[in-house]
């Protein structure tokens, strides 16, 4: 310390507490009663949120939805019917810790899988389904998921029914390697096969939608729609960044960019959802059918 | 040559019998015997290395800067290839090269990623790292050969589809996506070799067809080695490890049913001798496509089907375990 410093009066360190809520806190006000929106941070009733389809009351944030609440949602009551709720995952590259993560999700989330597959009927009109959840695995495609999906496809052509996916998917499941990489053609083949036979195809992107699952169906609808602000894009936003060496704009790989680029039909609220999709199963119904 | 880490022992007991030879030439002392010893030592040692590769040291090989691309099997493999360039709707994408050629007389179209031989190359070829409108020139092209009744023969060759802002704009996953779902459905027989690197859905997007050729030291994979150990261990330099627990090599995708047939390479890789490496493709190729065109177009669209259908590892209930 210089001397002519010696006689200034140090302020007493005054010390400051603040408690750093963790993120759980941050993000669940009283836990299960209220939810407060990532987005614009708004508090509201989860009742109130579940009412208003898990879209936030403020700012219109579609909240990601679990693949039964999709089903509650859209589908006439009591009219879906799952199919091969038997399919389970092996770890057929004997991939280390795959089952205990498998095994830890089932338990979390009470899925076998990463989709939920069935027959219903939206408005009296039937149509095979498929909804991912990404809460499992962040909805990762590996064996279970192609097989579930193209069964489901497969139903369809049986049933000469449309085929209506909501997606959501992080991409391929790394633990299953090349076979997870094959559900992509397994899956676009059973695509194409319902397609050449006249069948109507139905892509729902929601957030996210990316990687392996994006390059394949999740583009091969006959109407490809997206909910507002999925994110929808082949590469991770890190690696274009690192291979271009520029900063990507914030709105980048969104749905209302890409609607933009001319790479979707439409983005569609979850509030017109049931209704659009309803029109759309109306007008095929009446058009020609080839087979 | 440029030489690979785990050939090391072989390259030291070359330059070594490379020296006594220069020694005998030159002096009185004659080495031949011992020589000629070596020479049989290098022989097994040899075998034992190139028989023994780890999945790390094919990606290695897979990626050796010397390894020959796609055009140069097309010189060896056609006749009168004819480059075809665009996709009508954007441009002229470098990193894929397609066309029509003959093969052993008969029409065929051929379209295969095109890595560059240097930086220059690389940089216009964008290094074999397809945008959208490459896979659309390709599509359009396959379209072409189906009108006139020609097999197609995909070349496979890439780390993957290009990652940039552009791509994602004109759309890279409705081009692979739509690529995968028209190869299903084409009536002409589609031949698939994967000859460098198989990476993910840029490489599957050249890669649905009735039979799938991996040269023996090539990769196929969903993303690569040390994309999946940054993903999986927040490592990228557990790569070697990754590349063993991904199954990734040709022998890896034979046991899990992927691949039709491994296409032998010539001793130490392809890059030793391009042009036998094309006769060792050719003698595979050119059984494939004539059995394939015995095939009536209904049934050959079937059996891709049910080729797909199969891939997959789950356990179904009533049935038990399913591989």
């Amino acid at each position: 310390m210089a001397i002519k410093n010696m006689f200034v009066k140090q302020k007493p360190k005054k010390i400051k507490y603040a408690t750093i809520p963790s993120a759980a806190a941050k993000q669940d006000v009283p836990e299960g009663i209220m939810q407060k929106c990532p987005k614009c941070k708004k508090i509201m009733y989860t009742k109130e949120l579940q009412k208003n389809l898990h879209v936030c009351i403020g700012c219109g944030y579609h909240y990601p939805m679990k693949a039964h609440e999709r089903i509650e949602m859209l589908l006439d009551e009591g009219s879906f019917r799952e199919l091969d709720a038997s399919l389970s995952t092996a770890n057929p590259l004997q991939f280390p810790d795959y089952e205990e993560k498998i095994a830890a999700d089932r338990k979390k989330t009470g899925l076998n899988e990463a989709v939920v597959t069935g027959v219903g009927a939206i408005d009296g009109r039937r149509a095979a389904f498929a909804f991912m959840d990404s809460s499992f695995r962040m909805g990762s495609m590996g064996s279970v998921v192609g097989e579930k999906i193209t069964r489901a496809v497969e139903e369809a052509i049986r049933l000469h029914i449309p085929f209506i996916i909501f997606t959501a998917s992080g991409g391929a499941r790394m633990q299953e390697g090349v076979l997870s990489l094959m559900q992509m053609a397994k899956t676009g083949a059973a695509f194409k096969r319902l397609s050449d036979r006249g069948g109507l195809i139905v892509s729902v992107m929601t957030h996210p939608t990316t990687g392996g699952v994006s390059a394949s169906f999740a583009s091969l609808g006959d109407y490809n729609f997206a909910e507002p602000g999925a994110l929808i894009g082949f590469a991770g936003r890190r690696i274009i960044e690192q291979t271009i060496r520029e900063k990507l704009p914030e709105d980048f790989q969104t749905a209302e960019f890409l609607l933009q680029c001319g790479q979707l039909d439409a983005v569609l609220h979850r509030k017109e959802m049931k209704e659009k999709l309803s029109f759309l199963l109306d007008i095929h119904e009446t058009g020609g059918d080839r087979r | 040559m440029t030489g690979l880490e785990f050939e090391k022992p072989v390259r030291e007991l070359q330059e070594k019998i490379a020296e006594l030879k220069n020694f005998t030439s030159t002096s009185d002392v004659d080495l031949t015997e011992e020589i000629a010893k070596l020479e049989l030592r290098l022989k097994k040692l040899e075998e034992d290395i190139y028989n023994s590769m780890t999945p790390w040291d094919r990606v290695q090989m897979a990626r050796h800067p010397n390894r020959p691309t796609t055009l140069d099997y097309i010189s060896y493999l056609f006749e009168d290839f004819f480059e075809l360039h665009g996709d009508r709707a954007f441009g002229d994408d470098k990193a894929i090269v397609a066309g029509v050629a003959k093969y052993r007389g008969q029409p065929v179209t051929v379209i295969g990623h095109q890595r560059g031989r240097d930086t220059k190359e690389n940089i216009q070829r964008t290094f074999g790292m397809p945008h959208p409108e490459g896979y659309r020139k390709a599509l359009r092209l396959m379209k072409q050969a189906e009108k006139f009744n020609r097999p197609i023969i995909c070349l496979i060759d890439t780390k993957g589809a290009y990652p940039g802002k552009a791509a994602e704009e004109r759309g890279q996953s409705e081009a692979i996506a739509r690529n995968i779902f028209e190869m299903a459905g084409l009536t002409v027989p589609i031949i698939c070799i994967v000859i460098g690197e198989g990476g993910s859905g840029g490489a599957l997007a050249l890669g649905v067809g009735d039979r799938l050729f991996m040269l023996e030291n090539s990769t196929y994979s969903v993303i690569s080695p040390e994309g999946a150990a940054a993903l999986l261990w927040k490592d990228a330099g557990l790569a070697k490890r990754a590349a063993e627990t991904m199954k990734i090599t040709a022998p890896d995708l034979r046991a899990l049913g992927i691949v039709d047939e491994i296409i032998p390479e010539v001793r130490g890789g392809a890059h030793r001798d391009s042009k036998r490496q094309a006769e060792l493709i050719d003698e595979v190729l050119e059984p494939a496509l004539k059995n394939l065109q015995l095939i009536d177009s209904d049934s050959l669209i079937e059996q891709r089907y049910e080729k797909y259908k199969r891939i997959g590892g789950y356990i179904e209930d009533t049935t038990g375990p399913k591989e």
